[in-house]
This record gives structure tokens, C-alpha cells and sequence, in this order.
């Protein structure tokens, strides 16, 4: 599904990631992990495509294909989709309106018809079911006055939407309360299949327990330096991440 | 032989047209309009020393050698320019093409209304008292371009709505130039006055089709009496050989409510002089815009609201899209007279610059005498928000189809009073193409 190979980023004269590799498998949960400032939120950006980083080395494909020179709608196109740590706020746009340009642009790039209004209205509100969204929320401009969970919960309906090959889910958990955190993880649960894969980025073990990855790895300093099973996670929760840092200086 | 200049022009014209007006023998409008001619000798048209002109400027506009009074030759059928009229709704139609009245194209009324054309209020006696109670009342205390208007007006629409009556279909005002013949100078004069408790749509659309340069002198005066309500739209979509001066006065008796909405999106230049009374208590003012220009398009908005009555509101939202290398203005003022307590005045002004030339100068000037009242004022000039931006790609929108949507939106606050469906759809339709996008939805 996804590979990285050294891959090098920076952003403005700053490098953050600093020869990154990494392999996800169809079917796989990879939760990655790491001290603040390590690197996270610029790998899932950089896959993502964001402008502002350049690439200055490595590769990044996708089912076999490079596309560390699309356009971030083109890599969407091809199956990535990003829940954003920080939902950017579209005032004048409605959520249904939104997932309705995203859906149909998604389909016009495959060469595919619109989605028939009817379809769409059906599926919005399976997803919106599935995710507890209530209605109205829908009619709401996007992300606009949003409580941190409703909108974290609104990136997964978005997911849930679009059904993209590789989801990255970027601190997806933060400022969730248990029961958001719950209807969250449940709802990336019933979306996982056999065919996409899911990155989980997180400072926490708690969203672990919920959606339980195949592996961790630890970011630190641009690069995974560990990798393990989910046991892994729960080392990290107890012990913090210093001895990991002794052990590369050892 | 040098080319007379364009006053000059005008004032070898003026006897000429005041002899060949038909107008009443004992009516003042004569009067009226020799005083406004003087008053335009003296002062001539404003150029950038005048501060209230700094940011346009006049002087190319009026090098042209404009024809003053049009043949009125021109010929048109509903085909050429049926695309510009509101169809779906039932309206009231006043066609004018070059200045001149279209009577096979309009469509007027006397029936419990009047909808017809300012020639015949200002020479029939029955209009007479209406002419002296409201002609140029408002219009006279202004710019020498009104006086200039005043001075040569006689065509336009004349709109009198009596007392309780609900109009139930919009009016619309058409002004077409075929720009066929020759450079031309077009001053329509337009009078709208709003019984007590009746109501009023009305929308004014310039049009130039094709050709040579136009320049539109506009002055428009409405007088909204006790719990009137008009709902006034101004469409200026027009083409880059048109430039379009708007002088618009609302007069507001107490309990009326009147809102104007004005729509620029393209021409060569335009300037909108809108100006708001508020005479009586609890009067209620609108004034929205929306500008989306590109190429070298200039649209400056000019809005004064007078607030001399307690208990009242105003609230303006002008909102602006600039691309290439196009310009704009706003300059809003708001005077709250000393016995105006407790009125509640809003004011915001938003900009988006696309275009690396483009630019914008925003001004808002609050001159209040009162000391319990709520007057806010907001202003912004950015560009996109790049982070949207990457969202809204992120979730499968290409970058320009991204850039028209949040434009859409951005601009979609000052769409949401309309109140004529159609009238909706249509600007959002003129939207979408300015924007050269299919975003599949109307906002």
C-alpha cells in the first residue's frame, strides 16, 4: 500500500524529517509515536502533499506508484486522506455541501458521473448515523464554531465518506472525551478492510486500546529509530520516551 | 480644431435641451434644473484634489468624445437582450435603451401604482405635486455629478407606491446601451417614492452590449415613508467599455425599513455614491455589496448613512474579490447626529486580493455627536487562506475549484438577504463564472 524510503523533508532552512522509512500493509493499523517536535505531523503532512515542505530526498509510493509530485487533490484522488490534528474552519460552506464537492471531484478525476443526489443523501446519512452526527449538524458551515470533538468526529465522517485507501489520522484523539473518543474509534473500526490501511499518529496510548494496531514505531528526531507490536505503546506509556534516547546514544 | 472638452460640451448644450424639454409652463422643474446646471458650471467635474475623489479618477473617462443625447435609433428586439431580464418572475419592466424609453419592451402600470417613466411625471400636471414635493430633494445637497444629472435629466423610471400597497411583483429597471452608434453620455433619472406601509422590489440593471465607451450619470432618489419597506438591487454587470457614476439617496421616514444591495462585477469603472436618511425613529438601513473584478477594473463604493432620529439601525456589509491588476474603494461614513441616541450602526468591509497588482484602499469615518450609541466597524484585506486551501485539497478539491469555493463563500454573507429567488440564482450564477468554476451548488 504505502511505502517510504529516505525520505527527506524540510520546511523553510529547517530539516524535520531526516531519512524516514516506513512500509504499510493492506489490512494494517500502524500507530506512530513520538516526543513532541519529533516529526509526526510533518510526516502525515508531507504524505498528504503539503506545499510548504519540500521534499529534498526518498520517495513515497502508493500501490507502486510514486507520488511525491502530486498535488495534494491529485494524491487524495489516489486513495490519501488526512484527518487533520487541526480542522481548518470554511465559513459559508455547509458540511454536506462540502462532502458533496469533495465526493464529486474525487469522481470527475476517476472519470466517473456525480454521485446521484439520492445515493449521496443515503450515504450521508449511514455515515452520519454511524458516527452519531446529529442532522443538523450537516447543514452547519464546515468546522465553523465546531467543539474540538465534533470536529474531529466531522473528519471521520469526512473519511467515512470518500473511503480512501490509506487514511492518516493525526492526533485524532486529542481533545476528545471518552465517549467522542469511543464513537470515533468505533466508527475507524467499521471502516477498516482487508484492502486499506490506516496510520494512527498519537501521543497516547488510550486511542491505542481502542483501535488496536499490528504495529508501533517511534518517530524521533526525523526518523523511526524503534518498532514493535503494540506492546510497544503500552512500554511507551510507562516508561516515556527517554530510555529510547539512551538506547540510540548507547 | 481642438476637441471641446466634455464640460464644455454640456454647457453649449444645456439651453438647447431646456428649451426642447416639454415640460409644464408652471412648473419649477425648470427652475430646478437651471440651479443645478449653474452649481455644475462652478464646480465642474471632481478630480483627485477632491478628497472624496482621491482614489478615482475621472479624468480618462472624460476624454472621450461623448454624443450627449442620444438618436434613440438603436433598435433591439426581447431576443438580444432577453438573457438580461428576470423571466421566471412575474415584474414590472422599464426598458431604456440609450436613455430612451422602450415602450414595446416594458411593461408599466397605473393600475393602483404608478410604474412609468420620470418624462411623463416631470411635464403631466397630475405628477406635479409629487415632482415638487420629492424631484432632487435628496439629490441636491450633493456632488456636481448629481447636479449634472438634475441639470439633463429627463428620462428614467418614476415608481410611486401609495399607501398600504404590497406591490406584488418586483419592478425591474433596464438600461441598455448598444454603444452602436457613437461614444455616448447616458443620465438616467430616477424617482421611487414608498408610500406609508407599502412595499417595493425593484431592481436596476446597466447592460452595455457592445461597442463603443459609455459613461452612465445615474441619480436615483427614494423616499420611504412611515413602515414602508423597499428591497432595491442594483445589478452592474456590465462591459469593459462602461463606466457607470451612481448617485443613490434613501430618504427614511420612521419605522421603514430599506435595504439596498449592490452588485459590481465588472465595467470599466464604477462609482457608487449611496447615501442613507434616517428622518424618524426606528428606522432600519441595509446596505450590501459585492465587487468580483479582474483585468483593470476599478469599482469604488461611497456609502453615507445620516443617522438624525433615535432608535435606529444601520448595518453595511460590502465584500470584495480582486483579481489581476484591478482596483477598489470603500470609504464608508456614518454621521450620528447628536439627537440620535441609542442607535445601533454596523459597519464591515472584507477583501480578498487574488491578483498580485490588485489593491484596495478601505476607509470608514464615524463622525458621532451622541454618546449612547453602538458603532462598530470591521475591515480586512487579505488573500486565501493558504491552510484552506491545503484542506479542502486534501479532501479531493483541485486548488482553483478550492479557491473558488471559499471566494463563493467569502462572498456568500452579503447574498443571503436577497430575497427574490431568481434574482439568487442569477447572481449566483454570474458568480460562478467570474470565477470561471462549476462548484455544483448554490451557497
Amino acid at each position: 500500500m504505502l511505502k517510504i524510503e529516505n525520505l527527506q523533508a524540510r520546511i523553510e532552512d529547517k530539516e524535520i524529517l531526516k531519512g524516514l522509512n516506513i512500509e504499510v500493509k493492506a489490512g494494517e493499523v500502524h500507530a506512530i509515536m513520538g516526543p513532541n517536535g519529533a516529526g509526526k505531523s510533518t510526516m502525515a503532512s508531507v504524505i498528504a502533499g503539503k506545499e510548504e515542505y519540500e521534499v529534498t530526498g526518498g520517495s513515497i509510493e502508493l500501490n507502486g506508484e510514486d507520488i511525491s509530485e502530486l498535488a495534494p487533490d491529485e494524491r487524495a484522488h489516489a486513495g490519501v486522506f488526512l484527518s487533520f490534528q487541526y480542522p481548518v474552519e470554511i465559513p459559508g460552506v455547509t458540511v454536506t455541501n462540502f462532502i458533496k464537492s469533495s465526493i464529486n471531484e474525487s469522481r470527475k478525476a476517476q472519470g466517473l458521473e456525480e454521485m446521484p443526489a439520492k445515493d449521496l443523501l443515503k450515504k450521508i446519512r449511514e455515515k452520519s448515523e454511524l458516527l452519531e452526527i446529529d442532522r443538523k449538524f450537516l447543514s452547519r458551515s464546515l468546522n465553523e464554531g465546531f467543539s474540538g470533538g465534533e470536529k474531529k468526529r466531522n473528519e471521520i465522517f469526512q473519511m467515512a465518506m470518500l473511503e480512501p485507501k490509506l487514511a492518516i489520522l493525526d492526533e485524532t484523539d486529542s481533545g476528545l472525551d471518552i465517549d467522542a473518543l469511543r464513537i470515533v474509534a468505533n466508527g475507524v473500526n467499521k471502516l477498516k478492510s482487508k484492502d486499506n490501511a490506516v496510520i494512527v499518529i498519537t501521543h497516547y496510548q488510550r486511542l491505542l486500546d481502542y483501535i488496536v494496531p499490528d504495529f508501533v514505531h517511534v518517530l524521533h528526531d526525523g526518523k523511526i529509530v524503534k518498532s514493535g507490536t503494540k506492546e510497544l505503546a503500552l512500554e511507551l506509556e510507562e516508561k516515556g520516551y527517554d530510555w529510547i534516547k539512551e538506547e540510540l546514544n548507547a | 480644431m481642438k476637441q471641446m472638452d466634455l464640460k464644455e460640451k454640456l454647457i453649449s448644450s444645456f439651453l438647447a435641451f431646456e428649451n426642447q424639454v416639454d415640460v409644464d409652463v408652471d412648473s419649477n422643474v425648470h427652475d430646478v434644473r437651471s440651479k443645478a446646471f449653474s452649481n455644475f458650471e462652478q464646480q465642474g467635474f471632481p478630480t483627485k484634489r477632491d478628497e472624496e475623489w482621491k482614489y478615482t479618477n475621472l479624468s480618462s473617462l472624460l476624454k472621450s468624445n461623448y454624443n450627449i443625447f442620444s438618436k434613440g435609433e438603436a433598435s433591439l428586439t426581447y431576443k438580444d437582450v432577453k438573457q438580461y431580464f428576470i423571466n421566471e418572475t412575474d415584474c414590472y419592466n422599464l426598458v431604456f435603451i440609450d436613455g430612451k424609453f422602450n415602450a414595446f419592451l416594458s411593461n408599466t402600470t397605473h393600475d393602483g401604482l404608478d410604474v412609468c417613466v420620470m418624462s411623463a411625471a416631470l411635464s403631466k400636471a397630475k405628477y406635479k405635486k409629487a415632482i415638487d414635493t420629492y424631484f432632487n430633494k435628496l439629490a441636491k445637497e450633493n456632488n456636481s455629478l448629481s447636479d449634472l444629472n438634475t441639470a439633463f435629466s429627463s428620462e428614467g423610471a418614476y415608481i410611486n407606491i401609495p399607501k398600504n400597497t404590497v406591490v406584488p411583483k418586483p419592478i425591474q429597471i433596464l438600461n441598455f446601451s448598444t454603444g452602436s452608434e457613437q461614444e455616448i453620455l447616458i443620465q438616467p433619472r430616477n424617482l421611487v417614492i414608498v408610500g406609508e406601509n407599502a412595499h417595493v422590489q425593484i431592481i436596476e440593471r446597466h447592460q452595455s452590449l457592445k461597442g463603443n465607451n459609455t459613461l452612465t450619470n445615474s441619480v436615483t432618489e427614494i423616499f420611504v415613508n412611515q413602515r414602508g419597506i423597499v428591497d432595491f438591487y442594483k445589478m452592474q454587470n456590465d462591459a469593459e467599455t462602461a463606466s457607470l457614476i451612481d448617485g443613490t439617496f434613501v430618504s427614511q421616514q420612521k419605522d421603514s425599513v430599506a435595504s439596498v444591495h449592490t452588485f459590481s462585477f465588472g465595467g470599466k469603472l464604477t462609482r457608487n455614491n449611496l447615501e442613507f436618511y434616517q428622518n424618524g425613529e426606528h428606522c432600519v438601513s441595509h446596505m450590501n455589496g459585492i465587487s468580483i473584478l479582474d483585468g483593470k477594473q476599478h469599482v469604488d463604493n461611497h456609502t453615507l448613512v445620516q443617522h438624525k432620529a433615535p432608535n435606529c439601525e444601520s448595518h453595511e456589509m460590502y465584500k470584495g474579490i480582486y483579481d489581476e491588476k484591478s482596483t477598489g474603494v470603500f470609504n464608508g461614513k456614518v454621521i450620528v447626529e447628536q439627537a440620535a441616541q441609542k442607535i445601533n450602526a454596523y459597519q464591515q468591509n472584507n477583501n480578498i486580493i487574488v491578483g498580485d497588482k490588485a489593491s484596495v484602499n478601505s476607509k470608514p469615518q464615524l463622525e458621532i455627536f451622541a454618546d449612547d450609541v453602538k458603532c462598530s466597524h470591521g475591515c480586512t484585506i487579505g488573500q486565501l487562506d493558504e491552510s484552506a486551501l491545503f484542506y479542502m485539497q486534501q479532501r479531493g478539491i483541485p486548488k482553483k475549484e478550492a479557491k473558488a469555493l471559499l471566494m463563493y463563500a467569502f462572498s456568500n454573507d452579503a447574498l443571503k438577504d436577497v430575497k427574490i429567488p431568481e434574482l439568487k440564482t442569477r447572481i449566483n450564477a454570474i458568480i460562478a463564472q467570474k470565477l470561471d468554476v462549476n462548484i455544483g451548488f448554490d451557497l
